[in-house]
Formats: C-alpha cells, sequence, structure tokens
C-alpha cells in the first residue's frame, strides 16, 4: 500500500482524533498509512499477527505485552482509534500546551498509568509479586536461575512497598519512579 | 444473406491486413534494430515526451499546492527520529538516581521503561517493514495507482486520462506482443543453436540469439538502462552480484552482456524456457529437493566457475525482491564458493513505473500486466570493480563489505535485516540476544555464567 496515498480525508473523525490525542493532521495521516501498511489482509482493523510481523518488535523481550496494550480486554483486534489513542501516551508532555488537563493521554500521570498497567496485567491495582516475577522472565529469559529470579523480585518489591503488603500499588510505583525524567522516557521523537 | 457474408469476409480481410501491417511495423521499427543492436530514436522521442510531461504535471500539482501544507514532501523521510543511545547508556540514564545496591541484582521498574518506548518505536516505524512495500513518491506521477484521487485541474485530469488511453490501448498490446515473440524466440533460437556442436560459433551465436531476446524485453517494456563504469563488466569464471527488485533485474543485465543463471526448475512456461536455454550455453539449474542440499549446490557453483569458457553466473543474494530503497542480507553460499564477486548496483527510477514486485501482494502475471502499463522503466546500472575475500575475512563480512558497496553506489540503505523477513517470523535469537544484554546489566557482575 506504499504508494497509495491516503490524504488527511480519508482518516476517519480526523478532528476528534486530534483534539483527542493532539496529534497534528499530517502526523494522524502518516500514522493511518503506517496503520494500513501493518493491516496485511486489509480489515481495516490490526490483529496480533500484524503487529508480531514486525520484526524489531518480535525481537523485544517485552513484545508480547506491549501488543497487548493496544487490545482492549475480550477484543482481538485494533482498530485506527485505539491504534492512536495508545501511541498519544507517547507524545512529549509540553506539546500541548493548550490542552493542560490532567486527560490528556501524554501527560506524566497517563504516562505512568500506561507504564504500570503494562505491569500489572490483571488491572487489580497493584503489581503483585507473580506480576513482577512474569514480567522478569520475560526480560531475562534462560539468562538467569529461578533463584536470581526470586531474589531480583524479592528486592524490587522490598524497595518499593512503603505499606508492606508485598504488592506495588500505583501511588508506591509514582513514588518509585518520582526521579526519572517520565516525559523524556517515555517520549517518541515525532518529526513535524 | 450472401451479401452480409461477402460484408463480413470484407471486414475480417481489413483485420487480417491491419495486422500484417502492425506486425510488419513491430518487425521492421523494433525487433530489427534490437536483433542488430542500433537504436532508431523511437524510444529515445517517447522518452522525452514523457519526461516533459511529467515534469509540466509536478508544476502544476505544486503550484496548486502550494498554499495547502505540503503533506507530501515528508513522505520521504521519517516518521519520527529515534534515540540513539544503545541500552547500556539508556539504562544508566534511568537508574541515576539510585545507589547500586549491593544484592539482590541491579533491576528497577523504571528499565522497563526503555523497552516500551523501542517497543513503541518499532510500532510507528521500522527499518524492515516498509522495504516490502513500493517506495513512496514524491510527486504524482499520473498513474492511477499512485493517485489519492484529489482533483488538480482540468489539464492535469485531461492529461491524465489521455494517459491512460496511450498506456492501456496503444502501448499494453504492443509491449504484451512483443514480450511473447522474445521469449518464443529465445526458446525457439536457444534451441536450434543447440543443436549445433560445441564451438566458438556456438558461443557467439548462442550469446547473440540471448541479447537479442533481452533487448526485445527491453523494447517491450521502454526500458531506458543507463550503465556506468562497464570497464568493470563480469568476466567468465566470476560470480555477478546484484541487489533484488524484480524478476525484470535479469533483463535490465542482460541486454549488457551474458550470463549464467542460477535456479530452480519450474514446470510450466518457465520450465520450457529454461530448458531451452540450457541447450544453448551452460546455466545452472537445480530440481527443488536438491536445492536444500547446500553442499551440492556450493559443488555445482564450484564447477561452473571453475571452467573459464562458462559464462559468469548472476545470483541475487538477497534471496528475495526488495524496494530498492535499502538492500538486505546477503546470503553466504555465493560468497564462500572463493571465485571473484562483481558487484553490480541496480536502481529504478520510481517517477516512470514502480519495479518493485510485491510477491505477496501480485501474482507475477498481474505483476507483468502492471509493468506493461506503466509508463516507463527507467534504471542505472553500475557495474563495480571486481572483489575477492581477504585473508581473515570470513564469507559473512565478505558479503556485508559487498553489500556496503552496492548500496553505497545505488544511494541505497544499507540494512542488517534478512529479506526472508517478509514471510518468515524472526528468529528466536533475536530476542534471546537482547535479553543476554539486559541481564548482564541485571545481574552480570554476579553471574558467573557472563561470557
Amino acid at each position: 500500500m506504499g504508494s497509495n496515498k491516503s490524504s488527511v480525508q480519508n482518516v476517519p473523525d480526523v478532528q476528534e482524533l486530534i483534539q483527542e490525542t493532539g496529534f497534528s493532521a499530517s502526523h494522524l495521516q502518516r500514522l493511518y498509512e503506517r496503520f494500513h501498511l501493518l493491516d496485511r489482509d486489509q480489515m481495516g482493523r490490526l490483529r496480533v499477527q500484524d503487529f508480531e510481523a514486525i520484526p524489531e518488535l518480535a525481537g523485544n523481550p517485552i513484545g508480547d505485552r506491549i501488543i497487548g496494550a493496544f487490545f482492549y480486554p475480550g477484543k482481538d483486534s485494533v482498530d485506527f482509534h485505539d491504534f492512536v489513542r495508545v501511541l498519544a501516551h507517547f507524545q512529549p508532555t509540553d506539546s500541548n500546551t493548550k490542552r493542560k488537563s490532567e486527560e490528556v493521554y501524554n501527560s506524566p500521570n497517563r504516562k505512568l498509568q500506561f507504564a504500570f498497567q503494562l505491569y500489572d496485567q490483571d488491572q487489580d491495582g497493584k503489581i503483585s509479586r507473580a506480576e513482577l516475577l512474569q514480567v522478569l522472565q520475560e526480560l531475562l529469559g534462560i539468562e538467569v536461575t529461578d533463584e536470581q529470579l526470586q531474589s531480583i523480585a524479592e528486592r524490587a518489591i522490598k524497595e518499593a512497598d512503603l505499606d508492606q503488603d508485598d504488592a506495588i500499588s500505583f501511588e508506591e510505583f509514582k513514588k518509585s519512579l518520582e526521579k526519572v525524567d517520565v516525559n523524556r522516557k517515555m517520549r517518541i521523537g515525532f518529526l513535524s | 444473406m450472401s451479401e452480409n457474408q461477402e460484408e463480413m469476409e470484407d471486414v475480417w480481410a481489413a483485420v487480417l491486413w491491419g495486422l500484417r501491417i502492425w506486425l510488419f511495423l513491430i518487425m521492421s521499427l523494433i525487433m530489427a534494430p534490437a536483433m542488430f543492436g542500433f537504436s532508431l530514436g523511437i524510444s529515445e522521442t517517447y522518452m522525452t515526451i514523457l519526461v516533459k510531461v511529467l515534469e509540466w504535471a509536478t508544476l502544476k500539482i505544486q503550484k496548486e499546492k502550494s498554499d495547502e501544507q505540503s503533506l507530501k514532501t515528508s513522505a520521504s523521510y521519517g516518521l519520527i527520529q529515534r534515540e540513539a543511545g544503545s541500552m547500556e547508556k539508556e539504562l544508566e540514564e534511568l537508574r541515576r538516581s539510585r545507589p547500586k545496591p549491593p544484592v539482590g541484582g541491579d533491576f528497577t521498574l523504571s528499565d522497563c521503561l526503555y523497552f516500551y518506548r523501542k517497543g513503541i518505536e518499532s510500532i510507528v516505524e521500522d527499518e524492515v517493514t516498509q522495504r516490502f512495500s513500493s517506495e513512496e513518491l514524491v510527486s504524482w506521477n499520473l498513474l492511477t495507482r499512485t493517485n489519492d484521487f484529489q482533483y488538480i485541474s482540468l489539464k492535469l485530469t485531461l492529461v491524465y486520462g489521455l494517459g491512460i488511453f496511450v498506456r492501456y490501448c496503444i502501448l499494453a498490446p504492443l509491449r504484451i506482443a512483443l514480450a511473447c515473440i522474445g521469449l518464443t524466440w529465445l526458446v525457439i533460437g536457444t534451441s536450434a543453436v543447440g543443436f549445433l556442436p560445441n564451438s566458438s560459433i556456438k558461443s557467439w551465436l548462442s550469446e547473440w540469439v540471448h541479447v537479442m531476446c533481452y533487448r526485445i524485453c527491453a523494447r517491450g517494456l521502454s526500458a531506458t538502462i543507463r550503465y556506468h563504469n562497464r570497464e568493470n563488466k563480469p568476466k567468465k569464471g566470476g560470480i555477478c552480484v546484484a541487489n533484488h527488485t524484480t524478476p525484470i533485474d535479469i533483463v535490465m543485465l542482460c541486454n549488457d552482456g551474458c550470463y549464467a543463471m542460477v535456479g530452480q526448475i519450474h514446470g510450466g512456461l518457465m520450465g520450457v524456457v529454461q530448458r531451452a536455454m540450457v541447450r544453448s550455453c551452460p546455466h545452472v539449474w537445480f530440481e527443488r529437493a536438491e536445492m536444500k542440499d547446500r553442499h551440492l549446490v556450493t559443488k555445482r557453483l564450484k564447477d561452473h566457475v571453475s571452467d573459464k569458457t562458462k559464462l559468469p553466473i548472476l545470483i541475487f543474494p538477497e534471496g528475495t525482491c526488495v524496494n530498492n530503497t535499502s538492500v538486505m542480507m546477503f546470503k553466504k553460499g555465493s560468497f564462500e564458493i572463493g571465485t571473484t564477486i562483481y558487484p553490480v548496483a541496480i536502481k529504478y527510477d520510481p517517477k516512470f513505473g514502480d519495479a518493485f514486485w510485491n510477491s505477496s501482494k501480485y501474482s507475477m502475471v498481474s505483476y507483468l500486466l502492471r509493468m506493461m502499463t506503466s509508463w516507463a522503466l527507467v534504471c542505472d546500472v553500475w557495474y563495480l570493480p571486481a572483489m575477492h575475500q581477504q585473508e581473515g575475512e570470513d564469507a559473512v563480512q565478505f558479503a556485508n563489505r559487498v553489500k556496503s558497496a552496492i548500496a553505497h553506489q545505488g544511494g541505497l540503505v544499507d540494512l542488517q535485516w534478512d529479506g526472508g523477513l517478509k514471510r518468515a517470523r524472526v528468529k528466536e535469537t533475536f530476542r534471546e540476544q537482547q535479553q543476554k544484554k539486559y541481564s548482564n546489566m541485571v545481574v552480570g557482575d554476579e553471574s558467573s555464567n557472563s561470557d
């Protein structure tokens, strides 16, 4: 589909998306073209296989987790709106000076929420020891022994778990990352 | 009744006469020059007119769109700018705020942010997926297939409509006829030459027949080929390697010389052509089962190149068609033979027609029809100086060196990715590499199996 241009008129509900996500019209058009490129069977929706076909993503240790972030629970395909909404989290915080509310996708709080949800797969508001072990398993694979995994998870929880409930809540998560420049680290450099 | 019959016969006779004249025109204006290697200047005139028309169209479009935000100028550039840092550097930055803990590994919750970002970056833009679809054009080239259906002006639409008529009703039938004639002649000619006893006359005739047919095919696609550095042309006993965009690459290269082909024997029409070709001069055809046996393949190639009377072998080490904006990983097989490698870079000009064969989207037949209804095919062919495997260099390094030279000459992006990713999944090893790298940063100091 690369040489078939889709103009901004083809992007569905473009004005609504600009308002909601803060992407410019030209960015939305480019993302729409990208969406079509990934959509191998041209259904207008992306499935897990379409994401998995990206070689770099397949090599990312937590690639499957990131793919999962696009899919609402119970749904097995993603439309363009969902696609763009997730990507909106990775815009620089300062790009929408007009929309300073907490509701925008790329506020520091929303970015942290997004990161938290990638850990907290069962969405119960806490990162349990099991969930942490799961992530560590994905990141480290066969490179570490089970004991090492356990000890890493143990220390990570001890460090972050302030109310001693053996899990990390969102507030504790935020506190643990308070010195990190979240805006810079969770940002994609969209060229204008 | 008989009047009707007579009318029918008259019409029929007229049609036959028309066909005869048309064929005669083709033979004299196109085939004869192709056979004997001279040019009547018809193609050149066509190309000059075409270039002028496209330039005019580009100017017109730019004028109309100058007040609109120019969305297309960013088409050839990336959407995002990637962070240049390595995993080590980025994770260092993320962890700067904490003192390193004495025990329990150096992991922090913020480590994941690095992987999230890289993952999202690759979803928005990655180096590989874009290579398997056609190159984007900077400006519309008056073809339906590259249009975004925006009405620009009446004149432009008229030219566009005229273009459709010319391409589909005049050029396409002509080109199809030429292609058929070219192929038929190839089969007949090579079979005929095959009856001769082996001698220098046979080789000379065989080369002549091959080149002639490829020239006819090139005319059949309105191909304009510019050869550069012809002093570096591949010689016998060597292997010619080139980047692969389309099966038509073969036509482009063989217009200027003779090569021995390598490949799998197919059934059907392809098989007929292949079997005929091999009668007049040695090509390297394999049965399907034989292709899996790497030693057998290597041996046959070695045997071929060691016979200095045989033509240089033509190989496309990428193994698959890529969209001519980049060069993907070269398979090392041809670089293990141990003979001189003659690299060739081929770059098509996408303005006149998109040469890339997207085999997952188009079958061979529909692809050829698309080619025949494009404006023309314009390409540059650069012959690069011969290369040899150096001391201490293994086949993979040698392959990469040749690949870089080709990419550099053709103005293409040099990628390490395997073109086979068009269909296959990336191997597990890539993910394992990332895990290994990361684990070095987490438990590297205390782990005893870090190497």
